[in-house]
């Protein structure tokens, strides 16, 4: 035990403390996987797993219950929020670190910062009462209109715009996520060096090009780390979506449609829950979405340090 | 040294309070439902008395849940528990307050209280079967209004609610096609339609949309101005939603002690009765003979002319005087009055 010898009593003390700490993020890991197997034993025995990950079925009265439905809207609009939420990020970082001019970077950072530390609910409230009517009277109509009309991708836009749909969902989120992504790429852009910057400019290379081929090579890595980290908040968000997605527990192509994810299911139905099948069956769905998170955010870690190591060779 | 000591008193004479302070507060979890009266009866109440209540409003399915673990003092739920389960769980219970329902409509043209509804029309409706406002069904019952061919939009409630659980119970009461294909209870597999979280997403949803139909508690839709039906109820007649066609309903409700007061109240056969009526009931622990004396004070305060006019302020039908006696007697045979 070398590392202990020669340390001061309170080197010791400190580092015992800090590894009390970190052990217990393990512990409580650990703690939450047991609790739900637990609860959800009595619905794992009752409908096993394939069968419940695959029925779409969600009926309290006949204690009938399925989970696809639920990750299948989980999977949408988390994907939609990606779709929505990546490019306008790299935006607003490439603009804060290159473009902007400097008494601008300052203002448009702390902007971003700000839109991260509004509470879900809030995004909810504005979305149910504010962006849902925008997106029923306008948005939505207008591209059942556009593209709508074309072949193949018109299926995503079929129904009656309400407002109330996975579309108006994968915005909010998307705009929730926004903050994450761009600041966490934006210190990403920072790491470039200028020696390297600013040797493409004294070649002659233009904004643009010194964007394409240098800091975003260069930062692959922390952006996709950004990606990662919004990915993780988009799959377990609760309120914001649970305002305006509806919880109707059905697998359907269209975007302007009512659906339910996982924690929205949750956020909804928890509270009420009076049979023990019923209960133990969301225990079962908050299960699989930690499972589901894991796998996710384990895959994406494992991307990056191979990514990483690649790079340094 | 000295000022730990000061730290240690002040914190002592801090925790006492607090002890002192426990006896004199009434703890109680349930429905979401009689919230705003049960804090307002709480505020004379403590004026009057100095106890205080501390209700917390997790929905009754909690509220069930947490007297059932005897955590708190007493629990709320909308829908009674059944005598059976009410014994198994050593609990006891009572109605407190009555509350009803109406269908909120957006129909341009159409102002509260002129179209006609009867629960098969309502049934078809939530079913999908009727899908346009201009419906055989509908016509036949709102000879004199002037219909429009628009598609009706369905709003439910998306979370689990005693709300759902009273209007799924009045519509499998009389609808056997909903009982056999939905049946009932606090969330149930709707056919058709779009959900609203709580009464403020229903409610938001069908101001905000055009030819939709939604149902709410009386008391939201008075207070958020929406418009809504007459029903037809069980004795063929047409009737307003009001505190006395929803005091009427339960004045016919079959209240019996011996089955802790469980029963139904929709669809009551008078003809001056609320078709969508239900009370609101209080559980207590059945051992904790004295803590429940306390609680009873409280319900039984809750009950005076004073509680009656803090109810009717907000729009809920106090219970009608009989039903109260009952009630009080049923205290009485279990020692906590």
């Amino acid at each position: 035990m070398n590392f202990f010898k020669k340390r001061n009593p309170v080197d010791l003390t400190f580092s015992f403390i800090t590894g009390i700490a970190s052990l217990s993020v393990v512990l409580i890991v650990i703690g939450i996987l047991y609790v739900l197997l637990k609860e959800s034993s009595l619905s794992i025995e009752r409908f096993g797993f394939i069968k419940f990950i695959t029925s779409v079925d969600w009926d309290p009265v006949k204690e009938s219950f399925g989970a696809a439905a639920a990750l299948y809207g989980t999977l949408v609009t988390t994907i939609l929020a990606l779709i929505i939420a990546i490019p306008v990020a790299i935006g607003i970082a490439i603009f804060v670190t290159e473009v902007a001019p400097n008494f601008l970077k300052g203002p448009v950072g702390v902007a971003i910062e700000l839109l991260a530390a509004i509470p879900s609910i809030i995004y909810g409230m504005w979305g149910l009462f504010t962006l849902a009517p925008i997106m029923a009277k306008y948005v939505e109509p207008f591209l059942k209109r556009t593209i709508g009309k074309l072949p193949l991708v018109g299926i995503l836009f079929e129904g009656t715009p309400l407002g109330i749909d996975l579309l108006t969902a994968s915005t909010i989120l998307g705009i929730m996520i926004i903050p994450f992504t761009a600041s966490i790429s934006r210190d990403a852009f920072n790491l470039t060096p200028s020696v390297v910057k600013e040797s493409a400019y004294a070649v002659g290379a233009t904004k643009w090009e010194v964007v394409r081929d240098v800091i975003l090579p260069y930062s692959k890595l922390g952006v996709f780390g950004g990606v990662v980290i919004s990915l993780g908040r988009a799959l377990g968000e609760t309120m914001a979506v649970a305002f305006v997605l509806g919880n109707n527990n059905q697998i359907t192509s269209s975007l302007l449609d009512a659906a339910a994810t996982v924690t929205v299911k949750l956020a909804n139905e928890f509270t009420e829950a009076d049979k023990d099948v019923y209960l133990s069956s969301l225990y079962y769905l908050a299960l699989l979405l930690f499972i589901m998170s894991f796998i996710v955010l384990a895959a994406a870690k494992f991307f990056i340090l191979k990514a990483e190591r690649r790079y340094q060779r | 040294m000295k000022r730990i000591l000061v730290l240690i008193l002040a914190l002592a004479v801090v925790l006492s309070f607090s002890a002192v302070n426990a006896a004199e507060t009434l703890n109680g979890a349930g429905a979401t439902f009689p919230y705003p009266l049960y804090s307002a009866w709480a505020y004379e109440y403590s004026k009057v008395t100095g106890v205080k209540l501390n209700y917390q409003s997790i929905g009754s399915g909690g509220g069930v849940r947490q007297i059932v673990s005897r955590t708190v003092d007493f629990g709320a739920s909308d829908d009674a528990l059944k005598p059976e389960d009410v014994e198994k769980d050593r609990l006891l219970q009572w109605p407190q307050v009555i509350g009803g329902e109406v269908l909120a409509i957006n129909v341009p043209g159409i102002k509260s209280e002129e179209m006609v509804l009867d629960v098969e029309t309502v049934c078809k409706i939530f079913l999908g079967e009727i899908k346009y406002w201009d419906g055989q069904k509908i016509k036949a019952l709102n000879p004199s209004l002037k219909l429009p061919y628009k598609d009706i939009t369905v709003v439910h409630r998306s979370d689990g609610s005693g709300t759902t659980a009273v209007f799924t119970h009045y519509l499998a009461e009389a609808c056997p096609v909903w009982k056999e294909k939905v049946g009932e209870g606090k969330s149930v597999n709707w056919p058709v339609g779009i959900g609203g979280k709580g009464n403020e997403g229903v409610a938001n949803y069908v101001k905000r949309t055009p030819y939709s139909i939604g149902y709410v508690e009386f008391a939201y839709a008075k207070q958020n101005n929406l418009t809504y039906t007459l029903l037809k109820n069980p004795a063929g007649k047409i009737v307003k939603p009001t505190l006395e066609t929803f005091a009427e309903a339960a004045a016919h409700g079959d209240y019996a002690p011996k089955k802790h007061f469980y029963t139904w109240v929709t669809n009551v056969k008078s003809p001056n009765a609320w078709p969508i009526v239900a009370a609101t009931n209080i559980l207590v622990a059945k051992e904790k003979v004295e803590q429940n004396k306390r609680v009873v004070k409280f319900f039984d305060w809750a009950f005076s002319q004073r509680g009656d006019e803090l109810a009717k302020g907000l729009v809920y039908a106090p219970l009608p005087w009989s039903l109260k006696n009952k009630v009080r007697a049923y205290w009485k045979e279990h020692g906590i009055y």
